[in-house]
């Protein structure tokens, strides 16, 4: 029993680090711009790919195997980079001020178009990354062995919310951000350039989409469709901790990781539900989400 | 007034009807697949005109298709127009009972609880391997008052039963969006509260707006299991449900017609883009959905409109 | 003024649609020198392309080469159908089924193709069924494992050359117990959706047959293509089994084995993988050792030595520099057993779809994986013999090797003629011929 339980909180830390790192990016994007971005399904896709072309790489030559993880990640975030980028500058601009869904259905153009741009680059072959995770090892803990790269996602996640947490409270460019979220239009009369937050926002929303495709690579068989779950999951996630708020999205993929987890273990047969059953729950308890306090409606 | 405007559209209907044999089977299929859809769709528009968007109307959808394919296997009823009516009733009861809930949601919570129901019904049929779990099952073919035709003279009979419907929905939709309820929907869109002031409860209005929905989508989904003849569980999925909101932002909440003009472009493009670029069809539909709303703003239903004010522009 | 003027457009764009689609009716084929059409339909996108669908095409590509250079072996050295050359046509099956359905009608309304061949997904084949029959298409289905499609009712026009899933369930089953004598618990692991949930129940159901007292322990049905699986590898070692069922395929069963390796699952417990030939020349030295390897038949390395497997490995490898896995193997038999017919129903002039599929009926043939006889649903069902063997990665060769293989008679892993495959199992498989 006690081998269970501790099995399905470790599980479920693993998992809710999955689900944070996925998730942050889009929570971002969605807090300040207030854009449901499936594009985001593209950017984890693309960083996945990115990781792999890094590791395939990497692993014709003979240096460290951390020094690879390291150059893995940066090539993702160079790659969304460049896509956050040209994606606000070139299209989202001209939508600003549209009907929040119609810019929903632009970035799920932009996916669907992307889809095939993986295709184009890449092929439909699938691609594999597992060096990273096969050099961490692994540890035994009694009956459980944890993979050491577990470990270390637990630990991008952790850095990921501290970073995030420091960044949005203790830096002039976070404070700015707090103030866009806030009141966009006060924001802006008070000499706030919105617009380069937007872009700076956007890129950083990217880069941490590719960021979750390049950290996931190693555990996964790289593969045409990627995209396509992480979005509906990073949804969830978001909408279960509250659109918009860090803490949100990291209490909502805790939630939802040590549901899965306990499913797993306890009732195999729940698992498909989790995700909904728990979003479905938590918005009929509280319909903003956790972690949003209900807002006053303008009259 | 409307009255010319209806008597035209009614023409069309019937030309569209009367054409119907002289059209290639697959053009006719495809058709009334795309006309099906647009069923989902305007039921779709009725939310948006309120400032409600759905990524679970496939629920009602698949609602509507499994209540028809299971009365038929159950049973071994298969007349069509009961059959239709009663997957519309189902699909409206299920949207009354959720509407108690869903009613109070708006924006994106909306959105995202009413894609959590579909996701749980999705995840009940996956489980229900009597039903064929993923692999779904096959419809029984549907009979009309007692004449129970085969090959072409099945298509035609369920391509006239799918006009018939879309043109009696499109009649009492477009009735609906003149009345004062259905009026409502662009005060609460912008500002609920100052409709509260007047003395309506926008809860209902919404709950109405949502059993429409529903029973459209129930109905869509009837007659596109007949006339696939199979359902299965994916009709519950979300990406279900997003392509029904493509082809509703597609065609824009301008008109009832432009859900069946978005449904039936939408279904060309794919069918073409598939048949041209068999591995790169959906970078050309995406492609074609970002031009649409790059220039064409208003949705497709626009175009049409800027088409009849040039004419009447001319001297 | 109200919108609704706008209905005639719609009206407009379907007498636009039905124009375009007028030539196609025009051009009825004149003559003989018309070439054979075929709609080749499998995954060219979406998670299902690169382990199932592109092979399936590619397969599809050289065969349908070689047949038009009447460059393949005897008895299929003809050129092209009955010397006529083939015009193939390659369709995406991605989508819902609604897309599949259309883009079936499409080939056979619009491209007026002679056959189709094609569709790996067993909802694709169950969905194109009943309009095959309704439009009278000769459709061969070449992946997809349902045994429903033959059980549910006889068919006329539909065929299929390669063995349902049944098959690797019980020989899945039959393996196992002959290299673990001292088998007392096993587990599974399975996707969440038909294809998983039947495999786990044949297998299940096998293993009661055979090995009564052995005890079931932890049952996974993971969402498919969840693609992390961290709680599943700890369950799964808490558990005693010494052997886990997986139905897996591609993507997450590359995520799986990458998983459960690094956390030594593979060393406390045998794997049984009854599609996992698929990923061997991608998985390579990562596939655990001792793997026990199925390939939905005696497919790719679980193939007879014979003339003809050669030729097709050759012909593949040089295209592709790539072994071909099991769905090239059965996109290959199925268009063997397709010509075979065509070329037994030619003998007076162009055959209708008529003409082919009473010739299709029960026909038996040596293809790249054995011998064929299409012996279930009234003839349009094929059977082979299948084997299972163990995974070992060869060093020195660098290669993947597949050893101890073991090979099961078609009747011993498959029903007898009109007997359901699950209360074939149910009942205790009688009449399973073994030897």
């Amino acid at each position: 029993m006690l081998l269970t339980l501790s099995a399905i909180l470790t599980d479920g830390l693993v998992y809710a680090a999955y689900l944070f790192i996925v998730a942050i990016g889009l929570t971002l994007i969605f807090g300040v711009m207030k854009i449901l971005n499936v594009t985001h399904g593209s950017f984890y896709a693309f960083g996945a790919y990115g990781a792999a072309t890094a590791v395939g790489i990497y692993a014709n030559s003979d240096l460290p195997a951390a020094l690879g993880f390291l150059f893995m990640i940066a090539l993702a975030m160079a790659i969304g980079l460049v896509m956050g980028l040209v994606l606000e500058r070139g299209i989202l601009r001209l939508v600003y001020g549209r009907d929040e869904v119609v810019v929903v259905l632009v970035t799920y153009a932009v996916f669907l178009i992307l889809e095939d741009v993986i295709v184009l680059i890449w092929g439909p072959r699938s691609y594999a990354a597992y060096q990273p995770m096969v050099a961490a090892g692994n540890t035994e803990l009694g009956e459980l062995v944890l993979s050491n790269y577990d470990i270390v996602l637990v630990a991008i996640a952790a850095a990921l919310a501290g970073i995030a947490y420091w960044a949005l409270k203790f830096t002039r460019y976070g404070r700015l951000l707090t103030t866009v979220i806030f009141d966009r239009e006060t924001a802006a009369a008070f000499g706030i350039n919105v617009t380069l937050v937007y872009t700076v926002t956007f890129v950083i929303g990217a880069m941490l989409g590719a960021l979750g495709g390049a950290v996931m690579a190693p555990k996964m068989s790289i593969t045409l469709g990627i995209g396509v779950e992480v979005i509906v999951l990073a949804f969830a996630v978001v909408a279960i901790g509250g659109m918009g708020s860090i803490e949100g999205a990291l209490i909502g993929a805790l939630v939802v990781g040590i549901c899965r987890a306990a499913a797993v273990h306890l009732i195999p047969q729940l698992e498909l539900f989790v995700i909904y059953g728990v979003m479905a729950l938590v918005l009929v308890v509280r319909p903003y989400g956790l972690f949003v306090r209900a807002q006053p409606r303008k009259i | 007034m409307a009255s010319r405007a209806q008597w035209v559209g009614g023409l069309l209907f019937l030309i569209a009807a009367a054409a119907a044999p002289a059209l290639p089977e697959w053009v006719a299929s495809l058709v009334t697949i795309a006309f099906a859809n647009a069923l989902v769709v305007l039921g779709l528009v009725v939310l948006w005109r309120a400032g409600l968007v759905s990524f679970g109307q496939a629920l009602y959808y698949c609602i509507g298709a499994y209540t028809v394919a299971l009365i038929a296997r159950w049973t071994g009823f298969t007349d069509a127009i009961a059959l239709v009516l009663l997957g519309g009733i189902g699909a409206g009861l299920v949207a009354a009972l959720v509407g108690f809930l869903l009613a109070r949601y708006r924006e994106i919570f909306f959105a995202m609880l009413s894609l959590a129901l579909s996701m749980i019904l999705y995840g009940v049929l996956v489980k229900t391997e009597s039903l064929g779990s993923t692999d779904g099952f096959s419809v029984a073919t549907p009979t009309f008052l007692g004449y129970a035709p085969h090959g072409h003279a099945l298509g035609l009979s369920l391509y006239w039963l799918t006009l018939a419907v879309d043109a009696i929905a499109a009649v009492l939709v477009a009735s609906y969006f003149r009345s004062v309820t259905g009026a409502l929907a662009a005060p609460i869109r912008d500002n609920e509260i100052r409709v509260e002031f007047l003395g309506v409860s926008v809860t209902r209005v919404i709950h109405a707006k949502l059993v429409i929905a529903g029973v459209l989508g129930g109905l869509g989904g009837a007659l596109a299991a007949l006339s696939i003849g199979h359902v299965d569980p994916n009709m519950s999925y979300w990406t279900t449900s997003g392509s029904f909101v493509f082809v509703t932002i597609l065609a824009g909440s301008a008109s009832v017609a432009a859900a069946f003009i978005g449904s039936l472009a939408f279904e060309a493009v794919r069918s073409i883009a598939v048949d041209v670029m068999p591995s790169l069809w959906q970078m050309t539909l995406g492609s074609a959905l970002l031009l649409t709303i790059l220039f064409l703003p208003e949705g497709l239903g626009s175009l049409m409109g800027r088409l009849r004010g040039r004419a009447g522009a001319k001297p | 003024m109200s919108n609704y003027v706008r209905i005639p457009l719609a009206l407009a764009a379907v007498a636009v649609m039905s124009a375009a689609g007028m030539p196609a009716h025009a051009q009825q084929p004149a003559a003989s020198a018309a070439p054979v059409k075929l709609g080749i339909v499998s995954f060219l996108t979406g998670p299902a392309a690169s382990p199932f669908g592109i092979p399936g095409r590619n397969g599809a590509e050289i065969v349908i080469e070689a047949f038009n250079a009447g460059k393949a072996p005897a008895p299929f050295n003809q050129v092209g159908l009955g010397g006529t050359k083939i015009e193939a046509k390659y369709v995406d099956e991605a989508g819902t089924v609604q897309n599949v359905v259309t883009e079936f009608r499409n080939l056979v309304q619009r491209d007026q193709v002679d056959a189709v061949v094609g569709y790996v997904s067993s909802g694709s084949c169950l969905a194109v069924t009943p309009v095959a029959e309704e439009l009278k298409a000769l459709t061969v289905f070449y992946d997809c494992g349902t045994p429903r499609i033959f059980e549910e009712k006889a068919r006329s026009y539909v065929f299929r050359v390669s063995p349902h899933a049944t098959m690797d369930s019980i020989g899945a089953a039959r393996y196992l117990l002959a290299k673990k004598k001292n088998l007392t618990s096993f587990s599974g692991i399975n996707q969440n959706y038909a294809w998983g949930q039947d495999s786990w129940r044949d297998f299940l159901g096998a293993m009661k047959v055979l090995a009564p007292k052995v005890e079931v322990d932890k049952v996974l049905f993971p969402k498919l293509f969840v693609g992390e699986y961290g709680a599943e590898v700890s369950t799964l070692l808490t558990s005693k089994s010494q052997a886990l069922h997986t139905s897996f395929y591609d993507g997450d069963l590359e995520a799986f084995v990458y998983q459960e390796q690094a956390r030594g699952l593979d060393k406390r417990m045998t794997i049984i993988m009854t599609t996992g030939e698929a990923a061997i020349w991608r998985l390579r030295d990562k596939m655990p050792e001792g793997t026990i390897i199925g390939g939905r038949g005696a497919n790719g390395p679980l193939a007879r030595d014979t003339e003809i497997k050669k030729w097709f490995e050759k012909i593949y490898m040089d295209r592709y520099n790539i072994p071909p896995t099991y769905p090239a193997y059965q996109m290959a038999q199925s268009l063997l057993g397709l010509k075979i017919a065509y070329e037994k129903a030619a003998k007076d002039g162009k055959p209708n779809a008529d003409a082919i599929a009473a010739a299709f009926k029960g026909i038996e043939f040596e293809g790249p994986a054995g011998h064929v006889k299409m012996a279930l649903g009234e003839g349009h069902q094929g059977i082979t013999e299948t084997a299972y063997g163990t995974y070992r990665f060869n060093k020195q060769k660098q290669a993947p090797e597949i050893v101890d293989i073991i090979r099961y008679p078609a009747e011993c892993v498959n029903p007898p003629a009109g007997v359901e495959a699950e209360k074939w199992i149910a009942d205790g498989m009688k009449g399973a011929k073994c030897n």
